[in-house]
């Protein structure tokens, strides 16, 4: 089915020279990188990772988010899905993608990367999230592709896929919660030691995923004929709207422990990023641009009337992701790390290097990506499935 | 696994004393740290069930002298002066608040408030750092000490995120940029790039019948010892003065003591 990918129009090819640019230019930066060290960041030794693993953690993310579509279709039947399934498994295999590349080009020291598999350490909460990311892509990749093969040459998928796609389903949730135990479990960092942080993620996913998908979907609608149905897309967003609710539901859970309590430590990081602490308050507008776009998001698609206004809708799932970007993407990685634990502050933000090399990843996720949606979208043209009826 | 971690652990208690006995690092090495290693221990060497310190702040607590000992122990160890964030320290000095931040007092004594406190790796009972180690670049060795295999390490960093006293720090450039080359100690090796890195409670010393630097420095204001046994100078030191631990809470049972 490759093929598909090497027949496109102008369009199409300017787009993944594009692409393949931003990866070029991105690759000689972190080419310096791999010459100079971590030193071109922004890190220190307080602030010890930095915008590489809020990126990544964000990801995990967006790649869980394909399960609010196939749960539905597999588990409840709900087939108004069929036209979407393909690309919610699509986008977990680019988001997975770039989380691995996040992760690389965090290691100061990758040449001996693999020492994670030779010295398997299953006290490390990061082996475990090696093994659920690369079993959750391995996954993704084999039922999406079998789907489509299937698909295409009108049979029925064969009888295998059917508990694999299970399997990927429950898996989804454990991409999340093992990320969230990588920051849940350990001792000193206030902000993090919180046994909602679990939840706390997967609430972040299914509204923040969902939406990043149906915005690319939008895309898609636009430049091809691919349309997945109005109830399909209507259904997401109720979806994503209860996940949005739940998502700053849990914050504030949060935030009552933590003052309520008047426990010093556990108000500290908060303190940071909401009004500042020690003279610092760099973090201080981004916090409340990110809750002013929650609250607008959720005003904007609690009342079905605008819920459902194809118009708005893309704007209102764009604060929505800006929101929990900001939210899950800068402040939850800072605000672990701000206070360090002599209760001081040290200030990060990541230089230019570091955006360009992100930026690189991103390029190759998004590049990954159209690959996998070029392919889907001409395999259901022939197919004569690329708009659903209703 | 756990035959080979063994000889893994004897084979870096080794090649600390080997540091000193350099042929039979190379012999060793050859041999790849598999097989049964003959022991080739320094005669002198000392050997402790649970090593501690107990550092008495009465006696030691004003900036100088705490830098005196981060200076020592940061040229045998060959760690570097960076004057940015991206610091590389062992050992330092810290204000009580700093040092103590979920036990600071409203009204504290002014004495107390004046003092600084040195800082170093606690070498904890239940280290979060190793808990969390991928790689087991960092491992507890039978005698309590925390050690780092420099060479193994990935630099992933998830054990500055776990330590709950800042006691690490990451090499994110080439420490060689910041050292001299010409005044290094040859006898200990210097650190790459990408690696994490912390005081190691002198191990390369005590294999030769050495006290830590710092220690040795202190003028008697740093005692280290066996805290298993109850006849040792840590256990006295315990037992006769007043002492607290850096963030109890954490729950990682610090090796470090400190007589207020
Ligand atoms: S002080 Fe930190 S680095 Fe040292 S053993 Fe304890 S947890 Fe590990
Ligand atoms: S940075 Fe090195 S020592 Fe620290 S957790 Fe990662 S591999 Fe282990
Ligand atoms: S015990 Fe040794 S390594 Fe640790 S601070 Fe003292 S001199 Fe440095």
């Amino acid at each position: 089915m490759l093929e598909k990918a090497l027949k496109g129009g102008p369009k199409y090819w300017s787009w993944i020279i594009f692409l393949l640019l931003i990866i070029g230019a991105g690759f000689t930066v972190y080419l310096n990188q791999l010459q100079e060290g971590l030193t071109i960041t922004g890190m220190s030794r307080d602030v010890s990772w930095g915008f590489y693993i809020a990126q990544f953690t964000y990801l995990v993310g967006l790649a869980a988010s394909g399960v609010m579509i196939v749960l539905p279709y597999y588990f409840h039947h709900y087939k108004k899905f069929q036209g979407m399934v393909i690309m919610g498994e699509f986008m977990a295999i680019a988001a997975v993608v770039m989380c691995l590349g996040f992760i690389i080009v965090d290691i100061g020291s990758p040449q001996r990367m693999m020492n994670m598999i030779f010295h398997p350490t299953p006290n490390s909460i990061l082996f475990w999230d090696m093994i659920v990311l690369n079993g959750y892509l391995l996954l993704n990749v084999v039922v999406g592709w079998t789907c489509l093969e299937s698909e295409r040459q009108r049979v029925e998928p064969p009888k295998w896929v059917r508990p694999l796609a299970y399997t990927s389903i429950i898996w989804a949730f454990s991409i999340h919660t093992v990320t969230a135990f990588l920051y849940a479990g350990l001792p000193g960092r206030h902000y993090w030691l919180s046994a909602i942080l679990a939840a706390r993620f997967l609430a972040s996913a299914f509204c923040s995923g969902p939406a990043i998908l149906l915005l690319v979907v939008f895309v898609v609608r636009k430049l091809t004929k691919y349309e997945p149905g109005k109830g399909a897309i209507g259904t997401l967003t109720t979806i994503i709207t209860y996940a949005m609710c739940v998502n700053v539901f849990f914050f504030l859970l949060e935030v009552f422990t933590a003052f309520y309590s008047n426990i010093p430590a556990h108000g500290h990081s908060f303190a940071y990023l909401f009004v500042g602490s020690h003279g610092h308050t760099e973090l201080v507008p981004w916090m409340w641009t990110a809750v002013a776009f929650a609250m607008i998001s959720l005003a904007l698609l609690i009342p079905p009337k605008l819920r459902y206004n194809q118009n708005l809708l893309p704007f209102s799932l764009s604060i929505l992701v800006i929101a929990t970007w900001i939210d899950k993407g800068l402040g939850l990685l800072i605000g672990g790390f701000t206070p360090n634990p002599f209760g001081e502050i040290t200030t990060y933000w990541p230089t230019g290097k570091e955006l360009m090399v992100s930026i690189m990843i991103y390029a190759l996720g998004a590049l990954v990506l159209t690959i996998l949606y070029k392919i889907a979208v001409d395999i259901k043209r022939d197919l004569g499935e690329l708009t659903t009826s209703d | 696994m756990k035959q080979s971690r063994r000889n893994f652990l004897k084979f870096a208690g080794l090649s600390a004393a080997g540091l000193c006995l350099a042929p039979s690092v190379t012999a060793l090495a050859s041999e790849g740290g598999h097989g049964k290693a003959h022991e080739v221990v320094n005669a002198n060497s000392l050997h402790a069930k649970r090593w501690a310190m107990v550092i008495d702040t009465r006696k030691l607590n004003t900036e100088e002298e705490i830098n005196a000992l981060a200076e020592v122990c940061h040229h045998i160890h060959n760690v570097p002066t960076i004057p940015t964030k991206q610091n590389v320290k062992w050992l330092w000095e810290a204000t009580y608040a700093e040092a103590f931040p979920n036990q600071e007092d409203n009204y504290p004594s002014e004495d107390v408030e004046k003092r600084k406190f040195p800082l170093l790796c606690n070498h904890c009972e239940s280290p979060s750092c190793v808990r969390v180690c991928p790689t087991k670049a960092t491992f507890k060795r039978p005698d309590g000490i925390v050690a780092m295999d420099y060479h193994r390490c990935i630099g992933c960093r998830y054990c500055m995120a776990a330590c709950p006293y800042g006691s690490r720090s990451f090499n994110f450039m080439s420490p060689r940029k910041y050292l001299d080359m010409d005044k290094i100690n040859m006898k200990f090796p210097t650190r790459m790039r990408g690696v994490v890195e912390k005081c190691n409670f002198c191990v390369e010393r005590l294999a030769v019948g050495e006290m830590p630097a710092c220690v040795e420095k202190s003028n008697g204001a740093m005692t280290f010892g066996d805290l298993k046994d109850p006849n040792s100078n840590v256990r006295k030191a315990l037992r006769e003065n007043f002492t607290i631990r850096r963030n109890p809470a954490a729950g990682t049972e610090p090796g470090v003591y400190y007589i207020i």
